[in-house]
């Protein structure tokens, strides 16, 4: 997005001046700020994404690294071979697993998002409700666990939530239950695994929207006869919608492909794409088909966030 | 002094049966707004002070203040998003305790106009027809009613933030008025809008206000804009009305120092009683150089300090002595501003207290024209000034 509006200041001021040299008319100072970023994308993100491309399109062989070529030569029978091998995709479509596996982690995602979006939603509203002097150490409070390991926070919730952890002996202890609930290696330790993992995600765009809104709007919904519930939704949501938007992508984006947290927390049976991604990697050596799903992962994750980032955009320029 | 706060208006001597005169000048009219010792406390701080105020029908009551006169508090009492720590409010006989904002019979216009930024013009309208569970086809028509009478049918769906300052305030002031309160309260209206526009918005207002016949309830730190706009004027100071009275009095017979010097400017001579009759009072001013004369009696302690307020276009002002017996005193032009329509003389007497007068520019070329430095003559008549005991 800032790459656009770059290229169209460059454009807009480029005609104005279009009488001076062309290089003098260039903002270097914004030019730099602006190739910057770009650079480091091309070079860690573009780049990389191309190679992983690639590999998605040749055959797993017995080699190091272990895949062909898709391009072959010989110069003294002067050929040159170029070989698309398009069956990891193909095969993406055929086997079901891989279907299961995306819609599986799109549902999880979904689920966990929502929980997210619910949990933190009060928790954005107090910190911007409290006095200026409160609201610095409350957000430092939510940024806290970050000074710890990701890895190390859900070895703890294991810890927690294991037949004989600290949840269950607590129940067990005041008699609420009589047997050890199974927590660990459900769907329901990975849903509290990813809440509690990108809380911090969620809360500072929301945060950061509800500070902006002027509270007299609700007075004003309360003075025409909106009881505080539906001034709720009729207001404070849709003047919140900006960071419950982003808060959600922030969320939703890495929980889809999240690894870790299923891995540990989740079951056998809980199938998420980062971990059919990581088992084709490591355990079958098979980079093509492993490229080939990181690939359409990345196109079903980019597509959506495209088209409301589009819409979004459309509906601030009117 | 034609009133004064706090006075039980049923507690008159004879009914008066003269419907002509306004409601609050009749005795046994039923107040429809009532304000009955009303405080409120934020921790230590006392922001409203045993406030007792009625308001009648079809009044356009101004609450005129500084910042932190309480007058901004009190207006959110009466909207109900602050409970008073002790007092009743009643509209319309009924007592507002525990009523919550979205059930009262009143709306209000906010300072900050508070249209919601994400719905349309008409929508902003709409808003409090809807949750009443109004017709959607009488929604549509009230709103359109509405948008026409504040001229604003043509831009029903534009949003907030592409309107105009003035645009917004009418805006504001429909979505305000379409639920058709019993009361309307309207939380400073002008003063986000410039000068002129200021001036035509306050006819409007009279104007929307008669024909809807809604009481209205401004809160203004603004003096011109309650002036114009007020059938009654109650002037705030430290969470207590010190004043409660007609645009025209307020002005004329202030009842004290604060309320003469809030309200346009003033003269003020420090003096002592020496004569106090029924019918005059004839003041010793040390500030004034000599005696001053005014006629009307006061009931004060003999020998009491008191002020006597001086309106500066009151005062006359010339180089002849116009050969009057009381209130004429001699002094130095010092400065002069002519303003157009006007003059604004500064005046040092010999006491070295400083007056101001001001002249209206009657002829283009006056005859006598004044100079710095001159020797000039300052006189009233003897019903010009006020004797101020507080």
């Amino acid at each position: 997005m800032s790459i656009q509006t770059g290229s169209a200041w460059v454009d807009g001021s480029g005609s104005r001046l279009a009488k001076y040299n062309f290089l003098r008319s260039i903002n270097w100072g914004r030019f730099a700020v602006l190739a910057v970023p770009s650079v480091w994308l091309a070079i860690f993100f573009f780049i990389p994404f191309l190679v992983v491309f690639k590999i998605s399109l040749s055959e797993t062989a017995i080699a190091v690294p272990p895949y062909t070529s898709l391009l072959e030569w010989d110069l003294e029978e002067a050929y040159v071979n170029l070989k698309i091998n398009l069956g990891n995709y193909l095969f993406l479509f055929e086997d079901t697993f891989y279907l299961d596996a995306y819609l599986s982690s799109v549902k999880i995602a979904s689920i966990s998002t929502f929980l997210t979006l619910i949990v933190a939603f009060p928790i954005a509203y107090l910190i911007a409700r409290s006095s200026p002097s409160r609201r610095a150490l409350l957000l430092s409070l939510v940024i806290l666990p970050f000074w710890t390991s990701f890895l190390l926070r859900v070895y703890a919730w294991m810890g927690f939530l294991k037949k004989n952890g600290l949840v269950n002996e607590t129940l067990l202890g005041l008699g609420i239950i009589d047997q050890p609930l199974t927590m660990l290696q459900t769907d329901f330790a990975v849903y509290i695994g990813i809440v509690y993992t990108y809380l911090p995600f969620m809360v500072l765009p929301l945060y950061s929207a509800l500070e902006k809104m002027d509270m007299t709007l609700l007075e004003a919904a309360e003075d025409l006869g909106a009881k505080p519930a539906i001034s709720f939704f009729l207001i404070t949501v849709p003047m919140a919608l900006p960071g419950i938007i982003a808060g959600c992508l922030l969320v939703f984006i890495p929980a889809v492909g999240e690894f870790v947290i299923p891995a540990l927390l989740g079951g056998s049976d809980t199938l998420m794409i980062g971990r059919v991604l990581w088992d084709e990697f490591f355990l079958n050596r098979d980079w093509p088909m492993a490229s080939a799903v990181a690939i359409v992962m990345l196109i079903v994750l980019v597509l959506p966030i495209m088209l409301i980032r589009n819409s979004q955009g459309k509906e601030e320029a009117v | 002094m034609t009133s004064s706060p706090m006075i039980n208006q049923q507690d008159g001597a004879e009914p008066v049966a003269n419907t002509s005169l306004p409601l609050w000048k009749q005795d046994g009219a039923e107040p429809f707004l009532r304000i009955e010792n009303v405080t409120k406390k934020f921790g230590e701080f006392t922001a409203v002070d045993n406030i007792s105020l009625d308001i009648y029908k079809n009044e356009l009551f101004c609450l005129l203040g500084g910042s932190g006169s309480g007058k901004s508090t009190l207006l959110r009492m009466l909207a109900g998003f602050e409970a008073p720590t002790s007092g009743r409010i009643l509209i319309d006989g009924v007592d507002m305790a525990g009523i919550q904002p979205w059930k009262r019979p009143v709306n209000m216009m906010f300072q900050s106009y508070a249209l919601f930024p994400h719905l349309s013009v008409e929508e902003n309208v709409a808003f409090g027809l809807k949750r009443e569970g109004v017709a959607r086809s009488e929604v549509k028509q009230r709103v359109a009613q509405m948008l026409d009478m504040v001229q604003l049918g043509h831009l029903g769906k534009r949003k907030p933030h592409q309107l105009s300052g003035g645009q917004r305030q009418r805006v504001a002031l429909a979505r305000s008025l379409v639920k058709r309160p019993k009361l309307l309260l309207l939380d400073e209206p002008l003063g986000a809008l410039d000068k002129k526009l200021r001036e035509e918005t306050q006819f409007e207002l009279i104007n929307i206000q008669e024909e809807l016949g809604v009481t209205f309830v401004v809160v203004t730190h603004d003096q011109e804009e309650a002036m114009t706009l007020a059938t009654r004027i109650g002037v705030m100071n430290h969470g207590v009305i010190v004043q409660t009275a007609e645009p025209h009095d307020v002005y004329e017979y202030p009842n004290s120092r604060f309320v003469a010097e809030f309200i346009g400017s003033v003269n003020l001579f420090e003096g002592k009683v020496v004569e106090d009759e029924p019918d005059f009072v004839r003041i010793k001013s040390k500030e004034a150089g000599g005696h001053l004369y005014v006629n009307h009696g006061i009931s004060c302690a003999p020998n009491q300090k008191v002020h006597v307020a001086l309106r500066p276009e009151k005062i006359r002002i010339g180089k002849t002595n116009p050969g009057q017996k009381e209130n004429c005193i001699k002094g130095i032009v010092e400065e002069i501003a002519y303003m157009g329509s006007l003059s604004v003389f500064r005046v040092r007497l010999e006491s070295g207290k400083e007056v101001r007068v001001t002249q209206p520019n009657f002829a283009r070329d006056m005859g006598e024209r004044l100079t710095w430095n001159d020797e000039v003559f300052l006189s009233w008549d003897v019903d010009s000034s006020v004797v101020l005991t507080a």
